[in-house]
């Protein structure tokens, strides 16, 4: 019972504030909008008892990933109409419709194989023995390293000053 | 009415929708960056949903949303310092008038 009305309240306001981003004409709100969606997203992980991914979604999203965008958003300040729309707006409403309803037709059409079993909690161990372990996902982490020292690496190049 | 898998991949269709019409529809590219990342998050709450409700005890979802958080962070690194470096040239960043590329 708590859980469902946890993941009520979650969904509502996730999808608000994910209309605020889209409809918002003031830069800065919008992305004040976007950090309430992804807390709220944090919020849907721990409902899923996914307790190392919600702590990961606070870190990196709401910590890190917000305040750049709020910083390129302070960067960019001078630029004069906020966040017009263009002359796609009836296409691409239609093209985010009809994908909607696929998907949501999917989904609620397929017989899901939804196991019996309670999830794992906590889930930090586990993770570290899937991600680490000689079976696992090791060569993956090892080459998501380099992919983030090279992404350093190149915002540093792309955005210095001549 | 207990919360099930269809719920949370019907929010996250959602979610993804409303993300892709702001990255189709809004000219400034942070916005465009902003609607990925909602894309982004979706497709994440799909991988937690999944790995919590038919592997509850291999965790590879969570692991491969961990993997989409990574390339996420590169993604809006670099993304971001693109639009400061077009900024820094073209002192707007309204890709309708970014055409410098248009043949």
């Amino acid at each position: 019972m708590g859980m469902a009305a946890a993941f009520w309240l979650m969904a509502v306001v996730a999808i608000v504030a994910a209309l605020g981003v889209v409809s918002l004409k003031n830069v800065f709100r919008a992305a004040l909008s976007l950090i309430l969606c992804f807390i709220t997203v944090a919020g849907l992980y721990i409902t899923l008892s996914a307790d190392f991914l919600a702590a990961v979604q606070i870190l990196v999203y709401v910590g890190a990933i917000s305040v750049l965008i709020i910083l390129a958003i302070m960067m960019t300040r001078d630029v004069p109409h906020g966040s017009p729309g263009n002359r796609l707006k009836i296409p691409a409403f239609v093209v985010a419709v009809v994908l909607m309803g696929i998907m949501v037709f999917t989904v609620t059409r397929t017989s899901w194989p939804v196991a019996s079993e309670s999830p794992l909690v906590p889930t930090t161990a586990p993770l570290a023995a899937k991600l680490f372990s000689e079976s696992g996902f090791v060569l993956p982490v090892e080459i998501g390293a380099v992919l983030l020292l090279a992404a350093i690496i190149g915002a540093i190049v792309i955005a210095r000053e001549k | 009415m207990t919360i099930g898998l269809q719920h949370y991949l019907i929010l996250s269709a959602v979610l993804f929708c409303i993300g892709l019409y702001g990255a189709l529809t809004r000219r400034n590219a942070v916005i465009i960056l902003m609607c990925i990342e909602l894309m982004l998050n979706a497709a994440n709450i799909a991988l937690v949903a999944f790995s919590s409700y038919i592997v509850p005890l291999m965790l590879t979802g969570q692991v491969f949303a961990i993997f989409v958080m990574v390339v996420a962070a590169a993604e809006v690194a670099v993304g971001l310092a693109i639009i400061l470096a077009i900024y820094r040239g073209l002192a707007d960043i309204d890709v309708n008038n970014i055409n410098l590329m248009k043949w």
